[in-house]
C-alpha cells in the first residue's frame, strides 16, 4: 500500500510538468501579447512605447530562453509577477482560491444533497411518474449550461424582487448570511448541473443491488422496505457514487470559470478568464497548475478511498 | 435583517414561482420602449441645490492594470483612480466636451505674443493626502515624467507634449511651458485626464512609485482596492474647492459581464456606469425603472476605422480602396444601426457635431458620403470594373475584426452586406479575439480590418495622429500602412496653425484628401454614448467622451 501511494504521489509530477509545458506552448502560440493588449483602448500609443515595455516584461526574449526561465521558476516553485499588474502571482491567487474552493464546496453539498436522495427514490419509484420526473430533472441539468442558469436566475431574481446577489464578497466568517447571499446562487447553478450525473448513477447503483440476493433475503426476514432501502441498498451502492461525485468536484472546480464571470464572483475562474483575455501568461499558468493540481489530487484520494470503503480492494 | 433574509426566502419564492402559472407580476415592465433620444431625460442639476452626503456606487467593467495614468491608456484606470487627483486643467464638468477650466491651476494660462510662453499660476492652497502643499516642483516633475519618462517607465503622452521645449518652476505658484513651436493643441494637452499631479519627492524616490500607490490631491482619498471586486475611496474633508465634494464616500464594482452590469443598475446596487450602455440596456432599464432612470446621450470621440492593408494587392490600388469606401450607405447605416448598438452619427475624421466637424452639407460631397446610396455603389462599381473586378471575377477578401459584440459585429456584419450589395465584392467576416486581431492589424497579416479610435478631446492632433506615415510618426498606429510624406506635411501645419477657424480649414482639407481623394483610412459610423443611470445621481452631464470629468467632484445624490 505504501509503495503505491508513494508511486501514485511520484506520477504526480511529471502529469503537472506536463501541464506547465503544454500550457507555456498553448500561451505564447496565440498571437497578441500583454502589451499590445495594456494599450488597446487607445489606437494612439507609438510602438516605441509598446517596445520599451515588451523588453522590460522580456517578451523580446527567444521562446527558448522564456521557457528555460520558467521552467526555472517552476521548479523553485516561484510563478513570478503578473505580466499585467505587476504583483506577485502568488498575491493574486491567495485571496482567490478561498472563495473559488467555498464555492466549490458549497456547490458539491448540494449536487450531493439532490444527487442521493432524487437517486434513490427514482430507483425506488423506478418506472412511475416519480421516476420520470427525477430523470428529465436530471437530464435537465445535463442540458443546461450552469452559466445560462445563473443569467436566468440573475434576471428572475432582479425581475420579481427587485434583488441581485451582493457583489462585494463578505468571509463566511464575518458575516455567514452576507456570504451565503452571495455564493448560494452560484453554488445552486453549478450544483444543480453537476448533481444530473450523480443522481443517474445513484439511480442505477441503487437498482443494481435492489436485485442482489442479499436484500432480497432481507426483505423475506421482513426487514421494514426504508430499511432495506437506507442499510442494506444505499450503503452497498455508494461506491461507484462517491467516485462520481469526487471526479466531479474536479471538474466542477474548473467548470465554475463562465460562473463567475456571470455572478461576477471574484475567485479563480473570474481571475482566470481575465488573465487569459490579458496574456497574463504568469497567471495563466499558475492558475492552471492549480486546476490541475486539485483534479490529480481528487483521482489520488479517491484511489485511496476505494480501499478504505470497500475492504476486497487492496492496492499492491 | 429583512434584507439578509430575503436571498433566503427568494430561493423558496423562485422554487414556487417556478411552478406557478405564467403571468405579469407586480414588478413586470410594462412601460413601452422607447426609442433612442426619446428616452433621454435632461439633467436638472442645475436646477437644483447640491445636497452632501451619500455614496456613490458605480460600475467599472474592467480593472485598472496600473494606478499610474501616466502610464494607461483605458478608462478602467481613469473611472476607479481619477477621484484621487488633480489636474492642471481639466473639461468643466457642466460642459465636459470642449470647455477647459482650471483645476489647480489659478485662472487660465497667460501666453506670450509669440505663442511660446506659456505660464500657469497655481493655487496654494492644494494639498496632498499626506498634507503636504502642492508646488510647481511638483508640475515640473509631473510634466517632465510625460514628456521624459526616466528609464523603466513608459509615457504615451510623450507625442502630446512634443511641442514642449522646457518646463520650469519660476516660484513656487508658477511654471512655465517654453514651445519650440506655436501650437494649436496644447490647451488640450495640458488638460489631458491622464495628466494627474504628482509629488515632487515621490517621483523623485521612485518613479514607478505611482504604478502601485495612490497620494493625490484631488477630491477622494483612497480607502482600498479589493482586486476583482471593488476600489473604495472617501471624501477629502482638505480639498481645495470650498463646499466640495459632495459625495461622502466612492465605491467603484468591477463588472465585466455585460448582463450583470444591466442588472446591477436594474437592482440599484450600483447607480450608474460612466462608459456607456447598448440601446437595449437603456430600453430594458427604461422599462423596468420607468422614472427610476435618467438617460443621457451624446455622440462619441470615438470611431471605427476601415483599415485597407495597402502593403498588399488590391488594395494598394488608390480605385480599389475608393470603391469600398463609396459602396458604403453611411447615412442609412447610421440610423439603423442606432436602433442596435452604440453607433450613430455620420463624420470624417473628427467627432460629428463637435468643433472641428465638417457641416454635413460639404461632408455630403466626399465620394462614400453621398445622400443617394445608389450614386456611391454605381461609383463603387465603375471603379471596381476600372480595376478588373467583374461579377465572375469578384473583389474576394477577408474583413478582419475583433471579436466584440458592441458595436464592433454589427458594424462589420453592415459594412459587409454594404459591399456585397455591389454583386462585385465577395467580403467575409473574420472575428479574431482581441490580441490576436490587433497583433494581426500591427504585422499587415490582413486584408481589409476594422481599426478603432477613442480620444478625451476634440483635438486633431489626437484624432490625425494614427493618418502618419507608417514609417514615420504613424508607426504602431497607422494599421493602413501607407507612406505619405504630402499628408504627414499637412497634418503638421495644422498642428502649428494657431487660429482656429483657419485650422478647422485645414483639417477638412486633409479629411478631403484622406477620405475621398486617397481612402486611406476611412471611418463607418462614429460611435454614441448612452448612459442610463439611477435618477438620485446628480451633478453628472455627459461629455463626448468616457475619460474626462471622472474626479467626481461635481455629483451628488439626490432623495437621500
Amino acid at each position: 500500500m505504501g509503495r503505491y501511494l508513494i508511486g501514485r504521489l511520484l506520477l504526480m509530477i511529471p502529469t503537472l510538468l506536463g501541464v506547465a509545458i503544454l500550457t507555456f506552448i498553448l500561451m505564447r502560440v496565440v498571437p497578441g501579447d500583454v502589451v499590445t493588449l495594456r494599450y488597446s483602448q487607445s489606437g494612439s500609443v507609438p510602438q516605441e512605447v509598446i517596445d520599451r515595455e515588451r523588453k522590460q516584461l522580456g517578451l523580446d526574449k527567444p521562446l527558448q530562453d522564456q521557457f528555460v526561465d520558467f521552467m526555472g521558476q517552476v521548479v523553485r516553485l516561484d510563478f513570478g509577477k503578473s505580466l499585467w499588474t505587476d504583483r506577485p502571482v502568488t498575491e493574486e491567487i491567495g485571496s482567490r482560491l478561498g472563495i473559488t474552493l467555498e464555492l466549490a464546496i458549497l456547490a458539491a453539498i448540494i449536487s450531493t444533497a439532490l444527487a442521493i436522495p432524487l437517486g434513490v427514490i427514482a430507483a425506488v419509484k423506478q418506472d412511475t411518474w416519480v421516476d420520470y420526473a427525477v430523470r428529465v430533472f436530471s437530464i435537465g441539468g445535463l442540458a443546461f449550461p450552469s452559466f445560462w442558469l445563473g443569467i436566468l436566475m440573475i434576471l428572475a431574481l432582479v425581475v420579481w424582487f427587485r434583488w441581485a446577489p451582493p457583489l462585494q464578497f463578505v468571509p463566511l466568517w464575518e458575516d455567514p448570511v452576507a456570504n451565503l447571499a452571495q455564493l448560494i446562487w452560484p453554488a445552486l447553478a453549478v450544483g444543480y448541473r453537476y448533481s444530473a450525473v450523480a443522481t443517474r448513477m445513484t439511480r442505477s447503483s441503487v437498482l443494481e443491488v435492489l436485485r442482489e440476493d442479499y436484500v432480497r433475503t432481507a426483505r423475506a426476514k421482513g426487514v421494514g422496505e426504508t430499511l432495506v432501502v437506507v442499510r442494506h441498498a444505499l450503503r452497498n451502492s455508494l461506491l461507484p457514487v462517491i467516485t462520481v461525485i469526487s471526479l466531479e468536484f474536479a471538474f466542477l472546480f474548473g467548470g465554475l470559470v463562465v460562473t463567475e464571470q456571470v455572478f461576477n464572483v471574484n475567485g479563480l475562474g473570474k481571475l482566470l478568464v481575465d488573465a487569459v483575455a490579458h496574456r497574463d501568461y504568469p497567471l495563466v499558468q499558475a492558475i492552471v497548475l492549480i486546476f490541475s493540481s486539485v483534479f490529480v489530487l481528487v483521482n489520488f484520494v479517491v484511489d485511496i478511498f476505494y480501499g478504505v470503503l470497500d475492504p476486497r480492494i487492496r492496492y499492491s | 435583517m429583512i434584507r439578509r433574509v430575503i436571498p433566503f426566502v427568494a430561493i423558496a419564492a423562485l422554487l414556487l414561482a417556478a411552478c406557478a402559472p405564467a403571468g405579469p407580476s407586480a414588478a413586470s415592465p410594462t412601460a413601452a420602449p422607447t426609442g433612442a433620444g426619446t428616452a433621454t431625460t435632461a439633467p436638472t442639476a442645475a436646477a437644483e441645490q447640491p445636497k452632501p452626503g451619500g455614496e456613490l456606487t458605480y460600475i467599472v467593467t474592467a480593472e485598472p492594470p496600473t494606478f499610474d495614468a501616466h502610464q494607461s491608456t483605458t478608462f478602467a484606470t481613469l473611472m476607479p483612480v481619477s477621484p484621487q487627483y488633480s489636474l492642471l486643467y481639466k473639461l468643466d464638468p457642466a460642459d465636459n466636451v470642449s470647455k477647459i477650466v482650471p483645476d489647480v491651476a489659478d485662472g487660465m494660462p497667460t501666453i506670450s505674443a509669440d505663442k511660446l510662453t506659456w505660464t500657469v499660476k497655481l493655487k496654494s492652497n492644494v494639498k496632498f493626502h499626506d498634507g503636504a502643499t502642492l508646488t510647481a516642483d511638483d508640475v515640473v516633475a509631473t510634466y517632465e515624467k510625460l514628456r521624459n519618462p526616466p528609464q523603466g517607465v513608459t509615457s504615451p503622452r510623450k507625442a502630446t507634449l512634443a511641442a514642449v521645449e522646457s518646463i520650469t518652476a519660476k516660484d513656487a505658484t508658477t511654471v512655465e511651458f517654453k514651445l519650440k513651436f506655436p501650437s494649436g493643441s496644447f490647451q488640450a494637452a495640458i488638460a489631458s485626464p491622464w495628466n494627474y499631479l504628482y509629488k515632487a519627492s515621490r517621483l523623485k524616490e521612485d518613479p514607478t512609485w505611482y504604478a502601485k500607490n495612490v497620494e493625490g490631491t484631488g477630491p477622494f482619498v483612497f480607502v482600498e482596492y479589493v482586486k476583482g471586486s471593488h476600489w473604495a475611496a472617501k471624501k477629502n474633508p482638505n480639498y481645495f474647492v470650498p463646499g466640495k465634494p459632495y459625495l461622502d464616500s466612492l465605491k467603484a464594482f468591477f463588472i465585466s459581464d455585460v448582463n450583470r452590469q444591466t442588472t446591477a443598475i436594474q437592482s440599484k446596487q450600483a447607480l450608474i456606469e460612466f462608459r456607456g450602455f447598448t440601446p437595449q440596456q437603456r430600453d430594458q432599464l427604461v422599462r423596468a425603472l420607468g422614472n427610476e432612470i435618467t438617460v443621457q446621450e451624446s455622440p462619441w470621440v470615438c470611431t471605427n476605422y476601415i483599415a485597407f492593408n495597402t502593403k498588399k494587392a488590391p488594395f494598394d490600388n488608390v480605385k480599389v480602396r475608393q470603391a469600398l469606401n463609396l459602396a458604403i450607405d453611411r447615412w442609412g447605416g447610421g440610423e439603423a444601426l442606432s436602433k442596435q448598438t452604440i453607433v450613430k452619427d455620420v463624420g470624417g475624421l473628427m467627432r460629428p457635431k463637435g468643433p472641428f466637424a465638417m457641416p454635413d452639407a460639404d461632408l455630403e460631397k466626399i465620394p462614400g458620403y453621398y445622400r443617394d446610396a445608389a450614386k456611391g455603389q454605381d461609383e463603387a462599381k465603375k471603379l471596381l470594373t476600372e480595376a478588373g473586378f467583374s461579377a465572375s471575377n469578384p473583389l474576394t477578401f477577408t474583413f478582419l475584426n475583433r471579436n466584440v459584440t458592441t458595436p464592433y459585429e454589427p458594424l462589420a456584419l453592415f459594412t459587409i452586406d454594404q459591399w456585397n450589395k455591389t454583386g462585385l465584392i465577395k467580403a467575409t467576416h473574420l472575428a479574431k479575439e482581441t490580441a490576436a486581431y490587433l497583433a494581426d492589424l500591427r504585422n499587415a497579416n490582413f486584408d481589409v480590418g476594422l481599426d478603432f479610435n477613442c480620444d478625451y478631446f476634440d483635438e486633431p492632433d489626437l484624432q490625425l495622429a494614427k493618418m502618419y506615415s507608417a514609417s514615420g510618426l504613424g508607426k504602431g498606429l497607422n494599421f493602413s500602412h501607407y507612406d505619405d510624406p504630402d499628408l504627414d506635411k499637412m497634418i503638421e501645419a495644422q498642428g502649428h496653425e494657431t487660429d482656429a477657424a483657419k485650422r478647422k480649414q485645414l483639417v477638412n482639407d486633409i479629411e478631403r484628401y484622406v477620405i475621398g481623394e486617397k481612402a486611406w483610412m476611412v471611418p463607418v459610423v462614429w460611435w454614441y454614448r448612452v448612459i442610463p443611470y439611477n435618477t438620485r445621481v446628480k451633478g453628472y452631464v455627459i461629455g463626448s467622451n468616457h475619460y474626462t470629468s471622472m474626479d467626481m467632484s461635481s455629483i451628488w445624490l439626490a432623495g437621500q
